[in-house]
């Protein structure tokens, strides 16, 4: 069994997300930037089957701007065999949808002959949570969503047949650390560069970004004496029919 | 400028010209030559400008081969590596640790299989052979973490380096090869009780028999010593006191479980409390001669080159620790308040951050390029010294600074500050102390210069 797994490059998650002055979109420059989490346990997940011997073979891909890199070469580290960059300028990327997503994972499976895909079941900066049921449909293959466990020939809840759609849960595993000599030794691993024109795929935005804001800033709480208050404060407020 | 050659002396440009590219023209410059006609000096010349062109060039970033202060696409993963594993198992941990004492073994072990301890040892030897400035990275996050820990891994490192690069094949592979295979530790055993700086002072002896030498003395302040699967230790081999010391003295790998070597209790210290400081002793151990390191004789000139190599890293825990000073005094006096207002607010306050802050880059740049010196194959002690020096200093001023950014909780042990304050300490002691280095830098300057006219 051949496994892609789809790496996006994110905001990291323990950094605190700013907007942008003009409100056209959140500040990414010069801000730490990481793999996104549930990608890392998809790609540990295939990772773990390679060692038992139930995968052949494990490819990292990302479609990205010219730093998607950084986190093609930690998923080889990690232990991929393979990774693939789909090239976009960071103009483009930042207007990606998980449609033009799902599209390019559809070439590439089908140019290179995948017996399944695994991705997070969302990625942290827009938490679409889109692109793996969008390829299943695109592809006609059967999904498992969110999954937090997968075995092989297990009695789980769901039973799906070779080729498949897979999207990681954060209860799937744990994702390892890279070590230093895998970080080593992934620089000799294959990283093969593909311009997006090259696949014919568009990638002209569906969506217009109108505006970005701050979330509202929570108002402060007050303490109430005791369960009459609460519920006079409730009824007060209109949550309780009085 | 092109016309008038000699307008491209302008001395604000030749103090940033290596000797090689201006020394030749200014000594043969005739003031009636016109140097401009001749093909030599045009071509001398061109070369002059196009790199006082780079030196000064703030737009044509393409033009600039001279100093680069980006990290290597390696040196940015090792550092986003090495920054996880410690935001996720060691500054969890790192209080528990300073105040239960306990050697960090678990932790230690974890640190063995990411490669974080083999990283110096060569390739040929199955480590991972990185440049210096890996090197300096990796200390310098994990001392962000927790310098004590950080401590027992760099003490690691200091017993391998003299290994690495003065001993013979046979040697590397028996001790080297064992720490890639096994989470092991080793202890540099150099300093005793009546010796710490002056190191030529030391009086634990070796004698030859036969095809061993049979080891007698003791020696005080072993980081690791505890733990240690080998020692390396340094003894002196030639009792009359007028050898002088780059002939007296003879450097060894012992094995851990040699008969005759005794380690003493833990000693309790003021700050990096889990890494392990010991005496050892040893009476009649007997050492192989196969476990020389270097040339027999030449253990003192052995013992010194390990500085070169690992004053940087030191330097290098430093600045983790004054960057982590930083980042707790900083957060703190944006959530505190005083008179009203946050307390990073108030000028007082604002300064003791900015101060910190100044230090902290400066320790880091020096850091690094002390381990740049090193890469680049020039004899290092000079610019590690200075780094190490300025970043214990640094390190010491922000930790005292960080307590008093917290005010009251900087007192308390529930607040991070004081472990900070009592881990910094020791920087300025360790791996030669700042008077040393003082020496050091001075003796190398005034040796410079007699040398050169010039610094």
């Amino acid at each position: 069994m051949k496994i892609l797994v789809g790496v996006k490059r994110v905001v990291d998650y323990a950094v605190k997300i700013r907007v942008k002055p003009d409100r056209s979109g959140v500040v990414t420059e010069g801000v730490q930037h990481s793999m996104n989490p549930f990608d890392e346990i998809a790609l540990e997940e295939a990772v773990k089957l390679k060692e038992k011997k139930l995968a052949t073979e494990v490819v990292a891909f990302s479609l990205g701007g010219p730093k998607s890199q950084e986190v093609l070469r930690t998923a080889l580290a990690k232990g991929a065999d393979k990774a693939i960059h789909v090239q976009v300028s960071d103009e483009e990327a930042s207007k990606l949808e998980s449609f033009h997503v799902a599209k390019t994972l559809k070439k590439i499976v089908e140019s290179e002959k995948f017996d399944a895909v695994f991705l997070g079941k969302q990625a942290i900066d827009d938490d679409s949570s889109q692109t793996a049921p969008i390829l299943a449909g695109l592809l006609d293959w059967p999904q498992a969503l969110y999954a937090s466990k997968v075995e092989e020939g297990g009695d789980g809840h769901m039973k799906v047949k070779i080729p498949f759609v897979l999207s990681a849960d954060l209860r799937l595993n744990e994702p390892r650390y890279a070590t230093l000599p895998n970080i080593m030794k992934a620089k000799k691993k294959p990283l093969k560069a593909i311009p997006i024109k090259d696949l014919g795929v568009d990638i002209k935005p569906q969506t217009e970004t109108i505006e970005v804001t701050e979330p509202p800033v929570r108002q402060a709480g007050g303490f109430v004496e005791d369960v009459a208050g609460l519920v006079a404060k409730l009824k007060e407020k209109g949550f309780v029919k009085a | 400028m092109i016309a008038d050659g000699r307008h491209t002396h302008n001395p604000s440009c030749c103090v940033f010209l290596p000797p090689i590219y201006f020394l030749p023209v200014v000594t043969l410059i005739d003031p009636v030559f016109d140097c401009t006609k001749n093909a030599y000096f045009q071509k001398m010349l061109s070369r002059n400008l196009s790199k006082c062109t780079r030196m000064f060039s703030t737009t044509n970033k393409a033009m600039s081969t001279g100093i680069d202060f980006n990290l290597t696409a390696d040196q940015t993963e090792f550092r986003a590596n090495v920054r996880k594993f410690v935001a996720d198992e060691v500054i969890p941990v790192a209080a528990e640790y300073d105040r239960t004492m306990e050697y960090p073994w678990p932790i230690i072990k974890k640190a063995h299989a990411q490669g974080y301890l083999i990283a110096d040892i060569p390739e040929a030897y199955g480590g991972l052979g990185v440049d210096m400035v890996s090197n300096c990275i990796i200390s310098e996050e994990m001392a962000y973490g927790c310098s004590g820990i950080a401590t027992a891994i760099m003490a690691n490192d200091l017993a391998l380096t003299p290994l690495i690069l003065c001993a013979n094949d046979d040697i590397k592979k028996r001790f080297l090869g064992r720490m890639v295979e096994n989470p092991f530790v080793a202890s540099y055993a150099v300093t005793e009780p009546g010796a710490g700086s002056d190191v030529a002072g030391i009086k634990t002896k070796c004698e030859k028999k036969g095809d061993e030498y049979i080891l007698n003395g003791s020696k005080m302040w072993i980081t690791n010593a505890g733990h240690a699967n080998w020692f390396f230790v340094l003894a002196r081999s030639d009792p009359n006191p007028k050898t002088p010391a780059g002939k007296a003295f003879t450097a060894f790998v012992v094995e851990g479980d040699s008969p005759g070597l005794t380690r003493g209790r833990k000693e309790i210290n003021m700050g990096q409390r889990c890494s392990d400081t010991r005496g050892v002793t040893f009476e009649d151990v007997r050492v192989p001669a196969a476990n020389v390191v270097g040339a027999p004789g030449e253990g003192f000139k052995v013992a010194m080159k390990t500085f070169d190599k690992t004053r940087p890293t030191v330097a290098a825990l430093a600045t983790g620790v004054t960057y982590r000073c930083l980042d707790v005094a900083t957060q703190y006096s944006l959530e505190r308040k005083a008179f009203g207002t946050q307390i990073a607010n108030h000028q007082g306050v604002s300064f003791l951050l900015a101060e910190m802050a100044i230090n902290a880059e400066l320790a880091r740049l020096m850091t690094y390029k002390s381990g740049a010196e090193v890469d680049a194959g020039r004899p290092g002690s000079y610019y590690a010294s200075i780094a190490k020096l300025f970043a214990s200093d640094a390190v010491n001023q922000a930790a005292t600074n960080a307590v008093q950014v917290f005010g009251g909780a900087g007192f308390n042990t529930e607040y991070p500050a004081e472990k900070l304050m009592r881990d910094a300490k020791i920087f300025q002691i360790y791996e030669g102390t700042s008077q040393i280095q003082r020496m050091v830098i001075a003796r190398q300057l005034l040796a410079r210069v007699a040398q050169n006219g010039g610094y």
